[in-house]
């Protein structure tokens, strides 16, 4: 019988540890993530019940992460209990291309493991302010907790102004992530409006934007972007626009070619008989065709932004420092990376995994969501 | 008055290899709750005509020429603005085409598609929308509309589509529809079924109907009048019944004669000799000179659109009609028997 199939004998289980009869019944991959998250949660809420609790009156972080965890618990338990109640199988009518899609996608176990981990990347970035054990800009005693290697205390040691190594990287994750996100999505916004336009609306429209595309890609990218923040007062909000500024060519070109193919499909000749205007057609018609490819540009696009953030950061035009962010950290520890090799190694790994995270599930969207390269 | 009148229609497109005159002098008329078909082979203008008349000819590289008229009612349609333009396309002029299998947005569930025609173009909420949506999907002959509704283009077979596109093209309510080609991409069994439901619909809701193709069966089966189409002319115009039963002009003639008879001739075909001149060079005089059993020195001067005698409201653009003793039995047939000995 194949799993998923039967409904659980367990609601009850369900209901104290959501994904648990999932997982007993083979569905290793959505019943252990959803155990994970469970568990996750929960350790949270005990361990750390005193910030949990007192969430509400420590400012906008601790909110944001309280409401994070109230929704992912319920998300969690709501998915498992109404999946461990449904007495059918998945209905078979109304099945889009995304259901098809989401299909192939399950079957691609490297892509689901990426966004698995984008997932949790994310939730931990957004629970910070609960999960870190130190504040990531409180100096310790300089003489006592400088350069401490990584031990029970400090889990990943201290650098070189005995800050908390793991409480940075952790905050760091905020910096990245939530930039990666802001600049990837305003630059698949501006792609996308743009290629849409210069792909139906054709003639000079067309020529015109996609000879502005052909400059800005011409400018090497990091020189342009070191240019504007050497010009400004590198901030978060500089770097999330500059960034998403300078890297909405990619995304232009991938939705032009698209709707240069999607305009000859009747569709849109039979939407223009039927009187709709040109800016129905680009929005409701046009753009949700092309969003398969624009999703995969846009989850390899966050990997790409974090690495050029960290690449900023890296070279001192990124975050000021006492904000942590990973690309100051690795190169903050590089001066002492013989004597302290934990203070740029760990904000280095999690800089690698999470692009491979990125990168995997991207790819794996890419599969999904290509019918030329879906089977069945 | 009739419903729509076009006159002297010159479309032409600006093309790499030079200036493709693809409809050049084209004048029709059609009247309230008449089919007419407008029938050619592929390349004779069909297509640019009917694109013609819904605006849609993409500017550039295509020009519909000053001195052509198109009125609907009494509106003429290439004065209008964009604007006004796109209200008459769907509300009063709607279109199927081809293809049914790319002609519905395959993200967007049928029922969801229906109901964003009815609401633009009638004003009407979405639970209202909905219930006559499904009534349309039941006028168009869908079993378990209310199921079908919700379904996406993907699941429902090709003759379903094309029932959907004439449901959506029905939604509100046009006094001509346009058909191009509705039945070609569609098994034959189902092309009967779809060309009964157009009449059907033609029937019960006094529309009028173009219909564009090449078959000459579904001419037969479904119209009142016709049009022949050669080389983005007119070539002969008449009923259907004198049309098919009494050809006038040298290509109408060989379409019927290529139509394969299986009881006379088991399976032989009779194709016309020759292929459509480029719509860029057509030839000088008469543009079938060249493919034509009859032709004399004569069709080196273009003919005009010449009456027939006798037979009112027919017209042949072919200079025989002035030289009737000319024409003789079309020898076609020996001819082609001759041919196919000598193999």
């Amino acid at each position: 019988m194949p799993p998923g199939v039967r409904p659980t004998d367990r609601p009850v289980l369900a209901v104290l540890v959501p994904g648990l009869p999932q997982l007993l019944r083979g569905r290793i991959a959505s019943g252990g993530f959803a155990l994970l998250l469970w568990i996750f949660f929960v350790v949270v809420v005990v361990v750390r019940w005193d910030r949990v609790s007192g969430a509400i009156a420590a400012g906008f972080d601790h909110q944001v992460a309280l409401a994070t965890l109230i929704l992912g618990m319920a998300l969690v338990w709501g998915w498992s209990l109404r999946d461990a109640l449904r007495t059918e199988p998945e209905p078979r009518v109304g099945r889009s291309q995304w259901t098809l899609a989401t299909r192939a996608f399950r079957k691609n176990r490297v892509a689901v493991l990426g966004l698995m981990a984008v997932t949790l990347f994310y939730l931990t970035a957004l629970l910070t302010p609960f999960l870190a054990p130190f504040d990531p800009t409180q100096q310790g005693s300089l003489v006592a907790e400088r350069m401490l290697p990584p031990s029970g205390e400090h889990l990943m040691g201290t650098d070189q102004f005995a800050r908390d190594v793991l409480s940075r990287v952790l905050y760091g994750a905020r910096v990245s992530l939530s930039i990666g996100f802001v600049a990837a999505g305003i630059a698949i916004t501006i792609g996308t409006l743009l290629g849409a336009i210069s792909g139906f609306v054709g003639g000079k429209v067309d020529d015109m934007i996609m000879r502005f595309v052909d400059m800005v890609i011409s400018f090497p990218r990091l020189v342009l972007l070191i240019t504007i923040i050497a010009l400004f007062e590198p901030s978060i909000f500089l770097i999330i626009t500059v960034l998403g500024l300078t890297q909405w060519p990619q995304s232009t070109r991938i939705v032009r070619g698209e709707v240069l193919s999607l305009r000859e499909r009747e569709f849109v000749q039979a939407g223009k008989a039927l009187g709709y205007s040109a800016p129905r057609m680009i929005l409701r018609h046009v753009i949700p065709n092309t969003l398969a490819p624009v999703i995969v540009a846009a989850t390899l696009g966050i990997g790409d932004t974090i690495v050029l953030e960290a690449g900023l950061s890296f070279l001192g035009l990124g975050i000021q420092p006492p904000t942590p962010s990973w690309g100051t950290m690795v190169a903050d520890g590089r001066a002492d990376l013989l004597g302290g090799w934990w203070m740029s190694t760990f904000p280095g790994l999690a800089i690698v995994f999470v692009v491979l995270s990125f990168n995997l599930a991207g790819d794996g969207l890419r599969d999904a969501l290509d019918p030329r390269l879906r089977s069945g | 008055m009739p419903l729509l009148s076009v006159r002297d229609l010159r479309t032409y497109f600006s093309t790499d290899a030079g200036l493709a005159r693809a409809v050049d002098g084209v004048s029709f008329d059609i009247d309230r709750g008449e089919t007419l078909g407008i029938v050619g082979e592929s390349g004779c203008g069909k297509t640019v005509t009917s694109l013609s008349v819904m605006g849609l000819i993409p500017d550039p590289p295509g020009r519909i020429l000053p001195g052509s008229s198109i009125r609907l009612r009494d509106r003429e349609l290439l004065a209008l603005p964009e604007k006004e333009m796109r209200r008459v396309r769907g509300d009063q002029i709607a279109m199927i085409f081809q293809e049914p299998m790319t002609s519905l947005n395959p993200v967007y569930t049928v029922g969801n598609q229906i109901q964003e025609a009815l609401r633009l173009h009638r004003n009407l909420g979405k639970a209202e929308a909905r219930r006559i949506g499904i009534g349309l999907l039941r006028e168009v002959g869908i079993p378990e509309p209310e199921r079908r509704f919700g379904e996406f283009p993907h699941q429902l077979s090709g003759g379903m589509r094309q029932r959907i596109m004439i449901a959506m093209a029905l939604s509100c309510e046009p006094d001509l529809l346009i058909a191009d080609e509705p039945t070609t991409a569609l098994d034959v069994t189902i092309q009967a079924q779809i060309l009964e439901l157009l009449a059907d619909i033609r029937g019960h809701r006094e529309m009028a109907v173009l219909l564009i193709t090449h078959d000459l069966g579904v001419v037969a089966e479904v119209c009142d009048r016709v049009v022949v189409m050669y080389a983005g002319q007119v070539v002969e115009s008449g009923t259907v019944h004198e049309i098919f039963h009494r050809p006038r002009h040298p290509y109408t003639e060989g379409l019927l004669a290529s139509l394969p008879d299986l009881a006379r001739d088991r399976g032989r075909m009779h194709p016309i000799e020759g292929t459509v001149p480029s719509a860029v060079n057509w030839p000088s005089g008469c543009r079938f000179r060249a493919r034509c059993p009859h032709a004399w020195h004569q069709c080196g001067a273009p003919p005009p659109l010449l009456d027939v005698a006798d037979q009112p409201g027919r017209a042949s653009r072919c200079w025989l009609e002035e030289e009737p003793s000319r024409r003789r039995p079309v020898g076609g047939e020996a001819t082609h028997e001759g041919n196919a000995d000598s193999r």
